[in-house]
């Protein structure tokens, strides 16, 4: 018997897809989120309100996974941004390839921001990197406060929390407190929000976050273009 | 529900390294997956004999090392293995620690059966 290292990442092709996606973005300084939750926790929803109240100045960009139906990008498409449905027929996920099929159309210069919304998932979805800037993981509140610890691995890979639904608070059990803490024993420097959609509370503190993140995203690649030149 | 995916590409994986290797049997296949990345083993096990099953590469074994994510403190720059999602360092007690790692989804090795056309397609050292 003979024993050989062998090297690499088990999804290497995935891995590959996804990491020219993301240098393509960086290119083309095109700031990408994968959005990502259970079936039924406000994803579409939540990109609605944020489509609404966005000036049509904005170069966004939707991408949403479903295992079957274009409904996703029927509501989407309302808003006048350009938005794209990936039907997966019964994958659970998106994968890199997907992403790389459907904005082949796209012109990349011409857009700042591209939300992906993934395959209502909650296991799934953490595995696979789609070139993504940051990964952002939805909880609403009739679901319960310990999703962080039984999918510990989505919220330890996401930036933000978002708490969705907050306006059915008064007529659930559900315990903001217990989850915010569950959230940071998975992922200590987790960012949360806490919006409902049905109110707009929170929606500020959302698009916010979203500004500063992208902020962030411009700022670390003019660093690195610096660094490199 | 993806782990039948992951199977799939770990025995593409072993495929890759097999065609440098003409006239060898695989017979365990090594992977190191972080308790982060979302794998379930026992699926993964169920979806690899699953796939193996009436192929050349039946009896194929599989060994997973599942690890723990490690952090390290910020105080002490102290590693350790984080279990139940406690970031407290042993050394200080210190709860100001990061996770480094804890996602990996990586091959390991290939066993493969030792003869002498196996070890001609060996990898010289350098």
């Amino acid at each position: 018997m003979n024993r050989v290292p062998l090297e690499g990442k088990v999804l290497n092709e995935n891995a590959r897809v996804a990491a020219e996606l993301r240098e393509r973005f960086r290119q083309h300084q095109v700031f990408v989120l994968n959005i990502i939750s259970s079936p039924g926790s406000g994803k579409t929803t939540l990109l609605e309100r944020t489509l609404e109240s966005w000036p049509q100045t904005q170069r966004v960009a939707v991408l949403t996974g479903d295992i079957q139906t274009e409904n996703d990008a029927d509501r989407l498409k309302r808003y006048g941004f350009p938005v794209k449905q990936i039907t997966t027929g019964g994958t659970c996920h998106l994968d890199a390839r997907m992403i790389e099929k459907h904005i082949s159309e796209w012109d990349l210069e011409r857009l700042d921001l591209l939300i992906i919304e993934n395959v209502g998932n909650l296991v799934c979805p953490s595995s696979y990197d789609l070139g993504e800037a940051a990964k952002i993981v939805l909880l609403s509140v009739t679901e319960g406060e310990d999703k962080p610890l039984k999918y510990p691995s989505i919220f330890f890979k996401s930036e933000l929390l978002v708490l969705t639904k907050t306006d059915l608070l008064p007529y659930v059990p559900f315990d903001v407190p217990a989850a915010v803490t569950n959230a940071r024993r998975v992922h200590p420097a987790m960012e949360i929000v806490r919006v409902s959609c049905l109110t707009g509370n929170g929606m500020r503190e959302w698009l916010t976050w979203l500004e500063h993140r992208k902020g962030a995203f411009l700022t670390e690649l003019a660093q690195s273009v610096a660094e490199v030149g | 529900m993806h782990e039948m995916g992951i199977a799939s590409s770990i025995l593409e994986g072993v495929a890759t390294e097999m065609r440098r290797r003409p006239g060898c049997r695989p017979l365990k296949v090594g992977v190191r997956i972080g308790e982060m990345a979302g794998i379930d083993p026992e699926s993964l096990r169920f979806a690899f004999d699953a796939l193996i099953l009436d192929t050349e590469l039946q009896g194929l074994g599989l060994d997973v090392e599942y690890r723990p994510p490690r952090a390290r403190c910020r105080e002490c720059a102290r590693e350790f293995d984080v279990h139940n999602f406690e970031l407290l360092c042993p050394g200080c007690a210190s709860q100001n620690a990061e996770c480094i790692s804890g996602d990996e989804l990586e091959f390991a090795y290939l066993e493969v059966e030792d003869h002498e056309p196996c070890a001609a397609g060996r990898k010289s050292p350098e």
